[in-house]
């Protein structure tokens, strides 16, 4: 390898290893926001390797591997906050970001003043016994391996398939997290994912349609994912949708089915549960704690302590260890999830969820595991109860508006008729508003199971599960043909 | 602090990248290397009731880094590391990554990489600074509070002004590079009424700087949309004649540009194949045009990912497709020039710069009448279309998305309480019955509102 002499930006280089040994500079650029006139100062610094794959037929097209480096500097003043991320992580750098962020609150830079600041705690090492999980990571070739098996049983279980393709992504994250209250903390972060989609084609029908798998903290859990058993569900569902015809639009009595069933929860009420939305006034529940504001079998949790799940962690990204919010019990409200700029600004505790994207976000109050609980019925009872209506058995993505106003994509939909699954039916969107639909969740069954999904908001893309069990809704607008 | 460094970025050496590469490609097999690079500065405000809500600031650059082996297989890399420990890290990552290559489909070096650039206004306008920023967006959130009393606050608002710099290199001696600034600003405000649903609705602006920001405009169109939405009455499901505003309408033609795509089209998850062009795929009034170089595009750039030129391209005319966007690979293997669509990468993705819809005036449409200031009989006009990522399948034509827009009659506009809008891009297409004279520039194209029949409308009741 050669050695170059001259850095190619005004950038310096960037230290190694995230340890203690970054601890005198990281308690200088503190005492230096405090003694500024700060209240509160944080420091995020971030390191990443990540690698994405994509499989399409029979061959690898796509290889992406991808390193950051950088840091995020917040600083409160009252409850106004600045925030600069830099790619610099020079002690030149983080000092002329974080004289920004003083700048943002109109704090002078004070060299005279002795701010009251105590040191950082010692170093709590969460990343310590997860050293290796990079190297157990499987290799390109095992992965490229496992998704091409996958693309090959696309075709074995398959009929009309024009496109075959299977993806692979691996995220490694080491962070240090140090502020002003003594916090100082490591941890590293490992996602995994695998996603096989299909679009299948007979002349003027068309069917697109995928699934997505994903864990965390485990480095060869994926690797014994069965792509066999994965494909032929995905082939099966891609056969039916291909023939099926568009959906009428209506009113009617909706069964959602459990794992990504559960994204309808996370959109339509999960977001509205988080402190940035009683901030912004967004939010129909900012004064409705304690009061029923779904039907009394829901009851809906929000945690971070699942092993091995995707919006799982040992700490958030403001160095605190998530805890298990209960958000609804009985139909009841109980907790927002809350960060520490939520907890300054609302009042409501932290409960360990200040999450971002990367470095480049300042952390905000975002969901990490997030499912309605299960009930006592079988699926079955849920489809029985109903005499016309839609099964939901694969969500799409959806969002949800400024006024509460939610949408969702149906992937693949049933009728139901007297009580028992009938036809396919495509095209098929749920409509509602969070405030009108909870109530009407009228049965929880007895099947709760988690999906990994991704959920893009203030703060960035962040790993999140959604989960529940079938769940009923007894009436609901179908935005159709 | 703010005042002294405001205009300092920190900007890549390009010479310097030049000779480490050209060294680095020396110690591993590598037959050719190209890259693309990024830095930028930003600043950012939000503010809450007049008080600084979320003030942000970012520096930071990246490069993409594409090698070509000795088999002349294809790896990539990305990273913001742009030191010679961080080069050689990615150089190494991208070297491994060519041994997994597709041998198939091995992109080349823009044939047009060092071909004429056209000439743009870029200019590198100064930044205001974040107290500037704030000064300015408060201004402008009591402005808009001040609009009408039932808008009580603007939940999503901001300012940005960035300056940024844009490289692509390659072994061969492709040297490209671009400076400019831009800012933006959104206002979107919520409006609530005594026994009322809240109603929102904002507006957006874009330039080369804040000074150049056309921020009573979008005050005054903030204020106007969500005041327009106050009345609303639900919709009763079913088919109705579509006026799409602009916006709306580029929306729409964004969310199915794979239809245009010749990357899209070779991978088969097209609406379109390598057959459709020359052929008819709209009504005959319709033209459709991606112009990168568009003097209103405020967010365009001489090049694309591979260094290729942007231009003005025709995509369909009077109905007929007319050529597909192109990377540098896609464009071989239909034996034409590339036309400045690509990104970067082993697999280069293509994508749309700036639709400008055109009506073709050598024709007359189906209903010369319809003009949606004007028209007596009942129709929906639609604002703005949401949700895109969720409810349209590129790949399979449909579409089924949450739309902000009113009920039309006899002039009296009536907001649509919630409510969806169901099709089929090819229908669509197929069934424009008035595309009006008038262009409007927008935020991410241009188009004169567009006239559908019979598109599902699903009410919620």
């Amino acid at each position: 390898m050669i050695t170059a002499k001259n850095s190619l930006t005004e950038t310096h280089q960037a230290s190694e290893a995230f340890n203690v040994s970054w601890q005198a500079s990281l308690e200088k650029l503190i005492s230096r926001g405090l003694s500024s006139g700060a209240d509160f100062v944080e420091i995020f610094l971030e390191n990443t390797e990540n690698i994405g794959l994509l499989a399409e037929q029979d061959t690898i097209t796509n290889v992406n591997p991808s390193f950051s480096k950088g840091a995020g500097i917040r600083v409160f003043l009252n409850n106004r906050d600045g925030f600069v991320s830099t790619n610099d992580l020079s002690e030149k750098g983080l000092e002329e970001a974080l004289d920004q962020a003083l700048g943002m609150l109109g704090l002078e830079i004070n060299k005279l003043s002795q701010s009251q600041f105590n040191g950082l705690n010692e170093l709590h090492d969460y990343g310590n016994k997860k050293q290796n999980w990079l190297d157990n990571c499987p290799t390109l070739n095992e992965s490229s391996q496992k998704l091409l098996f996958g693309t090959d049983k696309l075709a074995y279980h398959g009929k009309n398939l024009i496109v075959r393709r299977g993806s692979y992504s691996r995220s490694w994250q080491e962070v240090l997290i140090a502020s002003s209250d003594g916090t100082f903390a490591k941890d590293i972060r490992l996602h995994q994912s695998i996603g096989l989609n299909v679009l299948a084609s007979d002349k003027d029908h068309r069917a697109s349609i995928g699934r997505r798998y994903g864990n965390s903290a485990i480095p060869k859990d994926l690797m014994n994912l069965n792509l066999d058993e994965a494909a032929n569900d995905l082939c099966d569902s891609a056969q039916k949708m291909l023939y099926a015809e568009y959906v009428d639009a209506g009113q009617m009595p909706v069964v959602l089915a459990n794992k990504f069933g559960g994204v309808i929860f996370h959109e339509s009420c999960g977001h509205l549960l988080e402190t940035t939305q009683i901030e912004r006034g967004t939010t129909p529940f900012a004064e409705k704690i304690n009061h029923q504001i779904a039907h009394k079998s829901v009851t809906a949790i929000d945690e971070g302590n699942t092993s091995g799940a995707f919006g799982s962690m040992s700490i958030d990204d403001e160095g605190m260890e998530p805890q298990k919010t209960l958000l609804i019990e009985n139909g009841v409200l109980k907790s927002f999830i809350s960060d520490r700029a939520g907890e300054l600004r609302t009042g409501h505790k932290r409960t360990g969820s200040g999450r971002r994207q990367n470095y480049a976000f300042a952390p905000a109050s975002r969901m990490r595991n997030t499912y309605i609980s299960e009930g006592k019925y079988t699926p079955n009872e849920l489809i029985e109860s109903i005499d016309e209506g839609l099964y939901c058995k694969s969500m799409g993505g959806g969002s949800v508006g400024p006024t509460g106003q939610f949408n969702f994509s149906v992937e693949e939909g049933y009728l139901i008729k007297n009580g028992k699954l009938t036809l396919p039916v495509k095209g098929a969107t749920l409509i509602g508003e969070a405030k009108q639909i909870l109530p009407r969740i009228s049965m929880c069954a007895n099947d709760l199971d988690l999906a990994a999904g991704f959920c893009g908001s203030i703060s960035g893309n962040i790993y999140v599960t959604v989960g529940q069990p079938h769940i009923k809704v007894d009436s609901i607008t179908i935005g159709g043909r | 602090m703010e005042s002294s460094k405001l205009n300092s970025i920190r900007s890549i050496n390009s010479n310097e990248l030049i000779d480490i590469l050209n060294k680095l490609s020396k110690t591993e097999p590598i037959k050719k290397w190209d890259l693309g690079a990024s830095c930028s500065k930003d600043h950012s405000v939000q503010v809450d009731k007049g008080e600084a809500k979320q003030l942000k600031g970012a520096q930071r650059c990246s490069i993409t880094l594409r090698v070509w082996n000795k088999e002349g297989l294809v790896g990539t890399t990305s990273t913001t590391e742009l030191n010679e420990k961080g080069l050689i890290k990615a150089f190494n990552a991208a070297y491994q990554a060519s041994k997994y290559g597709n041998p198939d489909d091995v992109p080349d070096f823009s044939p047009l990489a060092k071909a004429k650039l056209p000439k743009l206004h870029k200019p590198v306008l100064p930044f205001k600074g974040l107290k500037e920023l704030l000064k300015i967006l408060r201004s402008a959130e009591n402005d808009l509070l001040k609009q009408h009393p039932s808008i009580k606050t603007v939940p999503y608002n901001g300012l940005a002004e960035t300056i940024f710099q844009r490289v692509y290199l390659n072994s061969e001696g492709a040297q490209r590079e671009m400076k400019s600034s831009q800012a933006s600003v959104y206002l979107y405000a919520r409006a609530e009424e005594e026994g009322k649903k809240p109603r929102s609705s904002g507006a957006v602006r874009l330039a080369h700087g804040v000074e150049e920001l056309e921020i009573s405009s979008c005050i005054q169109e903030a204020a106007s949309r969500t005041i327009s939405h106050l009345i609303y009455q639900p919709i009763e499901t079913g088919r109705y004649t579509i006026c799409f505003k602009p916006d709306a309408f580029l929306e729409l033609l964004g969310a199915f540009s794979s239809m245009f795509n010749a990357r899209s089209v070779l991978d088969g998850i097209s609406l379109s194949n390598i057959n459709t062009l020359g052929t008819k795929i709209s009504v005959p009034i319709l033209s459709l045009y991606d112009n990168a170089i568009h003097p209103s595009n405020v967010s365009s750039c001489a090049f694309d990912g591979e260094g290729t030129p942007t231009r003005d391209l025709c995509i369909i005319k009077e109905g007929k497709l007319e050529n597909f966007l192109h990377s540098e690979a896609t464009a071989r293997r239909f034996g034409v020039n590339p036309n400045g669509h690509a990104g970067l990468g082993s697999k280069v993705s293509v994508g749309v710069d700036w639709l400008v819809v055109k009506k073709n005036l050598n024709m007359q449409s189906e209903n010369q009448q319809l003009n949606h200031k004007s028209y007596k009989d009942p129709f929906i006009l639609i604002e703005g279309l949401n949700a895109l990522h969720a409810g349209v399948k590129p790949s399979q034509g449909s579409f089924s998305l949450p739309f902000d827009g009113w009920l039309v009659n006899r002039g009296e506009k009536i907001s649509i309480e919630a409510a969806t809008v169901a099709g089929d891009i090819k229908e669509v297409l197929n069934n424009i019955i008035q595309i009006e004279e008038q262009q409007e520039t927008t935020h991410q194209g241009i188009s004169p509102h567009v006239w559908v029949d019979g598109l599902s409308i699903t009410g919620e009741e």
